[in-house]
C-alpha cells in the first residue's frame, strides 16, 4: 500500500484565555491509501485539532506532517490552499453548507475554483448528487433541505475534486440514529470506491464503520487497532 | 461563480441591501449636487456672460457693471472710438435706470409700478432677447418682460407713459414720455420677478435729464472670433481712462471670488457625503462578514483561495456602490432641479444663472470617486476575512 498521509511528532500548542493549552503532543500516525480510518476519544483530546493539522487547515507548533509526499507545513498560504483544493475533501458536523447557493452550486463551488469549465462541473455535480442520492434535491438550497440531506450535499462537495483524502469531523453529531446509519453507509461505500476516508467521531457506531480506530487520550494515541473486518 | 455567490449574498438580506444601496444613493446624490454646486454656478455665469457674445464689458472706473449708480461720461465719443478698433465687430452702450408707470388703481391696487429700464441700441444690444411682438426700434417704443406685464396688466399694443421720477403728493411723473409697448422679452441679466423694459438709448438719456445726457452704465463689447480679447482689452485701458475694461475671464475670477464661500461649503460637504458613502458600505460589508465568518471559513477549508474570498466582499461592496450611484445619480439630477427652480428666485442673481449645473465630466468623476470609494470601503472588511484563522473559526462556530 502507498502512504498517503505521514504525520511526524506532531505539535500543536496554543493559548487560551492567557493559559497555554497541549492539544496534540508528538503524535506520529501513518496512512495508507484507500484506508479507512476513525479518531475516537473523550471530548477535549485534540481529535478536531489533529484532523485540522492533517487536513492544512491548521499548522503545527513541530513536528511534520506530510501528504502524498508533501510537506504542508512548509507550504505558503497560496500553495497549501490550492493543495487542500486538489487533494483533499472535508465534510463539518456542522455540514457549513453555503446557504444562498443550490445544493447543485455547492457541489460545483470547488470545482468552479478549481477552474472547471461551466458545463463538465454540472455534469461531474449531477453524478455527486446521484451518488448520494440526491439528485431531486439539486435546485434546493441548504434550508430546503433536512440535516442528513445537508450532510450528503457536504459529502457531494467533498468528492467534487477528486481528493486523496477525506477529512470528516464528528458527521453525524448533528444527525438522528437513523440518518446517521445513512451517511456510515455512504462513507463505507465512499471507501469501497478506494477513497481514503479518515473520520473524527464518538459515535461508536461510525466508527466501527472504519477497518482502523485510533483512540486519543490528552493529545496522544493511545491505542491504534486495525479491525479484521469492519461491521 | 464568485459574481453569483455575491450577488446571492446581496439577496440574502434584501431589505439590508436596499436600505444601503438607498443609503450610498443619497450619499452620492448629495456629492453630485455639491459638484453641480461648486462648478455649476461659476459655468453657468460664464456661459451667460458669453450667450451673445461679449467678451468685454466697460463700467466705470473702481466699479463693476450696475454695482453702482455711477455713469460713464462721453458715451458717443468712447463708441465712436471703440467701433474703429478693427478686432471690435459691436459696441453696445447701456443705460440703466429706474423708471415708474402709473396704472389703474383697479388692476393693482397701486398707483405707480416700479421698473428697471435699460437704454439701448436694439440691433446690437445683448441684454435681452425678443420672445413676442416687435423690438424697441421707435424712439417712442419700449419691450418689457412678463414681470412687468404682469405688475401692470399691460399687453403688447398697448401705450404706457413712463417717468424717471415719481412725486406721490402731487400723483407727479418726471421726465414722463409716451410709449407703446412693442414687445416681450426675456432679460438675461436680470434676477427673477424684478419688473424692466428696454428702450432705445437716446430717449432714456433724454428722460433722465442733462445729468444723464451722453451718459451710459454699460459698454459691452464684442470682439472678432479668434481675436486677442486680453489685447483688444489693454488697449481699451490704455485709450479710455474713465472706464475698467472687464474681460469675461476677469469677471468670472472676480465671480470666483465672491463665490469662495460656495465652493468651501459644497467640496466639505462633498467630501463629507464621500466619507459618509465609504463608511456605509465599510459598516455593511464588515456586519456582512461578521454573520459569515464560518461560511468564509469553510470556503477557505475547500480551498477558496485569499484573493478569491477578497473578489467576492468587494464584488459585493462595489454592486452596493455601483446601484447606489446610479440611483443617486437620477436622485441628484431632480433634486437640482428643484432646488435649481427655489435658488432662481435668489435676490440679485440673473434667472438665468444655474446654481447646479450638470457637466458630464465633473459628475462622472464624483460618481467615479464614489464607487472607488465603496470599492475601498470593502477592503477592509474583505481583508478582515481572506485573513481568518480557518481551524479556529471553525471550532468558534462549532461551540456557538
Amino acid at each position: 500500500m502507498t502512504s498517503v498521509l505521514s504525520a511526524r511528532d506532531v505539535h500543536r500548542d496554543y493559548e487560551l484565555e492567557g493559559e497555554a493549552v497541549h492539544a496534540v503532543r508528538g503524535l506520529s500516525l501513518e496512512i495508507q491509501a484507500g484506508e479507512h480510518l476513525a479518531i475516537t476519544g473523550p471530548s477535549g483530546c485534540g481529535k478536531s485539532t489533529l484532523l485540522n493539522l492533517l487536513g492544512a487547515i491548521d499548522r503545527p507548533s513541530a513536528g511534520s506532517i506530510a501528504i502524498r509526499g508533501r510537506d504542508v507545513a512548509r507550504m505558503g498560504d497560496r500553495e497549501i490552499t490550492r493543495f487542500r483544493l486538489e487533494n483533499i475533501g472535508f465534510v463539518f458536523q456542522r455540514f457549513y453548507l453555503v446557504p444562498i447557493l443550490t445544493a447543485e452550486e455547492n457541489v460545483e463551488l470547488p470545482m468552479a475554483e478549481r477552474g472547471m469549465p461551466k458545463r463538465e462541473r454540472r455534469q461531474r455535480a449531477a453524478e455527486l448528487l446521484s451518488f448520494v442520492d440526491l439528485a431531486h434535491r439539486r435546485r434546493h438550497r441548504p434550508t430546503q433541505l433536512s440535516g442528513g440531506e445537508q450532510q450528503r450535499v457536504a459529502i457531494a462537495r467533498a468528492l467534487a475534486n477528486r481528493p486523496t483524502l477525506v477529512l470528516a469531523d464528528e458527521p453525524t453529531g448533528e444527525l438522528d440514529a437513523g440518518t446517521g446509519a445513512e451517511i456510515i453507509s455512504l462513507f463505507r461505500r465512499l471507501n469501497s470506491d478506494g477513497t481514503t476516508v479518515v473520520v473524527v467521531t464518538h459515535d461508536e457506531e461510525l466508527a466501527r464503520a472504519a477497518r482502523r480506530v485510533v483512540h486519543m487520550r490528552d493529545g496522544r494515541i493511545v491505542s491504534d487497532e486495525v479491525a479484521n473486518d469492519g461491521l | 461563480m464568485r459574481l453569483t455567490l455575491a450577488l446571492a449574498a446581496l439577496r440574502r438580506h434584501r431589505s439590508r441591501t436596499v436600505l444601503a444601496v438607498c443609503g450610498v444613493a443619497i450619499a452620492a446624490a448629495m456629492l453630485l449636487d455639491m459638484v453641480m454646486l461648486s462648478t455649476g454656478l461659476r459655468e453657468s455665469f460664464r456661459d451667460l456672460l458669453l450667450s451673445r457674445g461679449f467678451q468685454i464689458r466697460l463700467a466705470p472706473r473702481g466699479t463693476l457693471p450696475f454695482d453702482t449708480e455711477a455713469t460713464i461720461p462721453g458715451a458717443g465719443a468712447i463708441t465712436d472710438t471703440l467701433r474703429q478698433l478693427a478686432d471690435v465687430v459691436a459696441v453696445s452702450p447701456v443705460l440703466g435706470a429706474t423708471v415708474h408707470v402709473p396704472v389703474a388703481r383697479a388692476v393693482r391696487g397701486r398707483e405707480t409700478v416700479s421698473s428697471f429700464a435699460l437704454g439701448v441700441l436694439p440691433p446690437v444690444q445683448g441684454d435681452y432677447e425678443l420672445i413676442g411682438g416687435r423690438d424697441a426700434l421707435s424712439a417712442e417704443a419700449v419691450v418689457a418682460n412678463d414681470d412687468f406685464l404682469e405688475a401692470t396688466g399691460m399687453r403688447i399694443g398697448d401705450t404706457l407713459h413712463l417717468g424717471t421720477g415719481y412725486n406721490p403728493a402731487l400723483r407727479d411723473l418726471a421726465g414722463e414720455r409716451r410709449f407703446v409697448l412693442a414687445g416681450r422679452a426675456r432679460f438675461l441679466y436680470l434676477s427673477a420677478g424684478q419688473p424692466a423694459v428696454a428702450l432705445p438709448l437716446a430717449t432714456l438719456q433724454q428722460m433722465t435729464g442733462r445729468a444723464r445726457d451722453d451718459r451710459v452704465s454699460l459698454f459691452m463689447v464684442r470682439t472678432r472670433e479668434g481675436s486677442d480679447v486680453a489685447g483688444t482689452q489693454r488697449w481699451i485701458r490704455r485709450h479710455v481712462p474713465a472706464v475698467d475694461a472687464i474681460s469675461t475671464t476677469d469677471a468670472l475670477a472676480r465671480v470666483d471670488e465672491r463665490l469662495s464661500y460656495f465652493r468651501q461649503l459644497s467640496l466639505i460637504l462633498g467630501a463629507v457625503s464621500l466619507l459618509v458613502g465609504f463608511l456605509l458600505v465599510t459598516t455593511l460589508m464588515t456586519v456582512s462578514v461578521n454573520e459569515r465568518v464560518g461560511e468564509i471559513a469553510t470556503l477557505r477549508a475547500i480551498g477558496v483561495s485569499r484573493i478569491h474570498v477578497v473578489h467576492q466582499i468587494l464584488l459585493e461592496g462595489t454592486a452596493i456602490s455601483i446601484g447606489g450611484s446610479a440611483l443617486g445619480l437620477a436622485l441628484g439630477l431632480v433634486t437640482a432641479r428643484y432646488l435649481n427652480r427655489i435658488l432662481s428666485h435668489f435676490p440679485g442673481l440673473p434667472r438665468a444663472i444655474d446654481f447646479f449645473l450638470f457637466q458630464p465630466r465633473a459628475a462622472w468623476t464624483a460618481l467615479g470617486l464614489l464607487v472607488a470609494a465603496g470599492i475601498g470601503a470593502g477592503l477592509y472588511p474583505s481583508w478582515r476575512a481572506a485573513a481568518l484563522p480557518i481551524a479556529r473559526t471553525l471550532r468558534e462556530e462549532a461551540v456557538a
